[in-house]
């Protein structure tokens, strides 16, 4: 069989050779294992009979798994958190993100420098240690921003304690890339604007911001992907209050079922409703957003 | 599109006939103080955490939170925590350092090579391929890690560098990238070139493809290195001998501890600090080899 280049040679099988290792990496790291889960989640684990037989063995389970976990109220209430935290996370990111890159392209900002590396650099810390140090500004004893006299991690609160570390952590990256994309469009385009008399805000409004459509709406997207599987802060805000529960959102009921329980066949279980609810989720939304970009573009 | 550094300003794209930037007379204050507010909510945590490790324990939770201590109280919780089990801080730090840098160069060689063949041959099943490859962009990545964990747990390949590594070196987002920075970066006609002088098609994609990829190549290389670095629920789940733990796991187990015995905390404070600053430190020095327009391009 005869492959050619773009431009009609033959190349054999140089070009499977390059995309081996890919496909390899993928076929044993993302099927496999979800195929794994597929199988588990169908599965469980019974106790043989017999007083001193004390052995188990797998058996089929059908869908039980699948209605015990979608029974399960722990599950559908770290959903809801989870979507409660996404509703304040996603807007945040994104509005603030795109409101500093506005505010960066201005020509007549000051500092533009120090405020654009210092808001991208929180990008470069973990969740985790980002929960360490926001952690301990909210705990009581060591609060230097009143944790001993607001309770951060009151009902309401925690969401904005929590929603806050990942906000912190997401805004810069997302400034950058729309600053980028802000940076890279025309300047005639705002002085044919201006020489008609539109003030800067009408430019950033009519002009700047639905140019740079694309850009928000690919941070719009990871931000939403990223808010699906949020597990690092409140995993990590857990040890030092007790208003984050061990189950508190999806991902941390999954651990705790694989972990905690050691119960691997509903741990599956829920990983595969999870990551095909997530698919979904990101799937529509990337359809949304396509369709827009291609209707404003029209 | 030209060049732009992602953290360093890009110069606006000024026609000839356009005046060169008059200088603006007046600061826009309003502006200047939301990005200045913006700032200081990025760099309040830090600093915090720097006042914070200057204290010893006794007076982490007794004295002004915002004064720092100057007994050299950062000394004493540098070599507490240096000494804490045989120094396995710096264990930590070597670990995500080596995860990330290591992870970080086979990925992008992997997505180097699966992008420059998506972008620069015709074989059967590329656009079944690409199509994957878009797919698994929106794949929820960090919902896989238990199970990976369970599959690499029945192959007994958990607690390893391995079970660390390999889930992470497939990276779509990175193919994608690489794929289209292919395109616009390595000209056919080169190749052709290449090939009429006798060139392998192996020695033009090492000499002449990944040269010509290298700038994007950098920017994928740091925003895998980032990911891995950030890394928690992989690692945390695959590991269970404290020796091999990066930075996000380690001071996690710390914090645990921590929560029954609270002397722990300065030692958590401490290490949050040390593992903020080298990272920081790296990506300044990086900061003129980003090309975050790539991020963004990628999309048109």
């Amino acid at each position: 069989m005869a492959r050619t280049t773009t431009t009609g040679r033959r190349t054999g099988g140089f070009p499977y050779l390059l995309v081996l290792p890919a496909v390899l990496l993928f076929a044993a790291f993302v099927v496999a294992p979800g195929g794994y889960a597929l199988l588990l989640s169908f599965q469980r684990r019974k106790v043989n009979g017999g007083l001193l037989g004390g052995g188990t063995h797998t058996v089929f389970a059908g869908l039980a798994n699948y209605r015990d976990v979608l029974g399960d109220s722990d599950l559908w209430s770290g959903v809801l958190r989870m979507l409660a935290l996404g509703a304040v996370t996603v807007p945040a990111t994104v509005l603030f993100a795109l409101l500093f890159a506005v505010l960066l392209d201005l020509e007549r900002t000051r500092l533009k420098r120090f405020t654009r590396l210092t808001i991208f650099l929180p990008y470069a810390v973990p969740g985790v240690i980002a929960s360490l140090m926001w952690g301990f500004l909210y705990l009581p004893a060591t609060s230097p921003i009143g944790g001993d006299q607001v309770d951060f991690f009151g009902q309401v609160a925690v969401y904005f304690s929590v929603g806050n570390v990942a906000v912190w952590g997401a805004v810069g990256f997302n400034m950058i890339v729309i600053y980028t994309a802000l940076r890279a469009l025309p300047a005639e385009l705002f002085e044919s604007a201006r020489l008609d008399g539109a003030s800067e805000r009408q430019i950033v409004l009519r002009i700047k911001v639905p140019m740079v459509m694309p850009a928000v709406v690919m941070c719009t997207l990871f931000t939403v992907l990223a808010a699906l599987q949020v597990f690092n802060e409140p995993n990590t805000l857990k040890p030092l209050s007790n208003a984050v529960s061990s189950t508190w959102v999806p991902l941390m009921k999954i651990y705790d079922d694989a972990f905690g329980n050691s119960d691997i066949y509903s741990a599956a279980a829920t990983s595969v409703v999870l990551t095909a609810a997530a698919l979904t989720v990101s799937f529509v939304t990337a359809r949304i957003v396509q369709s827009r970009v291609q209707q404003e573009a029209a | 599109m030209t060049a732009t550094a992602g953290t360093s300003a890009p110069p606006r794209d000024r026609t000839a006939h356009a005046p060169a930037a008059r200088r603006p007379r007046r600061i826009a204050v309003l502006p200047t103080t939301a990005l200045v507010l913006g700032a200081l909510y990025c760099v309040v945590p830090t600093l915090w955490i720097l006042i914070a490790a200057t204290k010893s324990r006794t007076k982490l939770f007794s004295t002004d939170t915002y004064t720092p201590s100057l007994d050299l109280g950062i000394v004493d919780n540098i070599r507490d925590l240096s000494n804490y089990q045989g120094g396995i801080f710096w264990h930590w730090m070597l670990n995500s350092f080596f995860y990330a840098a290591v992870g970080g160069l086979l990925a992008s060689f992997v997505s180097a090579a699966t992008g420059y063949a998506l972008a620069k041959y015709e074989f059967r099943g590329r656009s079944a391929l690409f199509n994957t490859i878009l797919a698994g962009v929106l794949l929820p990545q960090i919902v896989l890690a238990v199970p990976q964990y369970l599959l690499l747990s029945k192959a007994g390949l958990t607690d390893s560098l391995i079970g660390v590594l390999l889930p992470q070196l497939f990276n779509p987002y990175g193919i994608y990238l690489c794929k289209i920075y292919a395109q616009s970066a390595v000209p056919d006609s080169l190749l052709e070139a290449g090939r009429i002088d006798g060139a392998g098609e192996g020695r033009l994609f090492l000499s002449v493809g990944l040269r010509l990829m290298g700038p994007g190549l950098v920017t994928v290389f740091l925003l895998q290195f980032i990911a891995i670095w950030n890394n928690f629920l992989l690692p945390y789940v695959m590991l269970t001998s404290d020796d091999k733990f990066p930075l996000t796991v380690g001071l996690y187990s710390l914090l645990r501890h921590g929560a029954a015995e609270a002397s722990l905390y300065s030692l958590v404070i401490t290490g949050t600090l040390l593992s903020v600053l080298p990272v920081i430190a790296l990506f300044l020095s990086m900061q003129r080899f980003w090309r975050i327009d790539l991020v963004t391009g990628a999309l048109k």
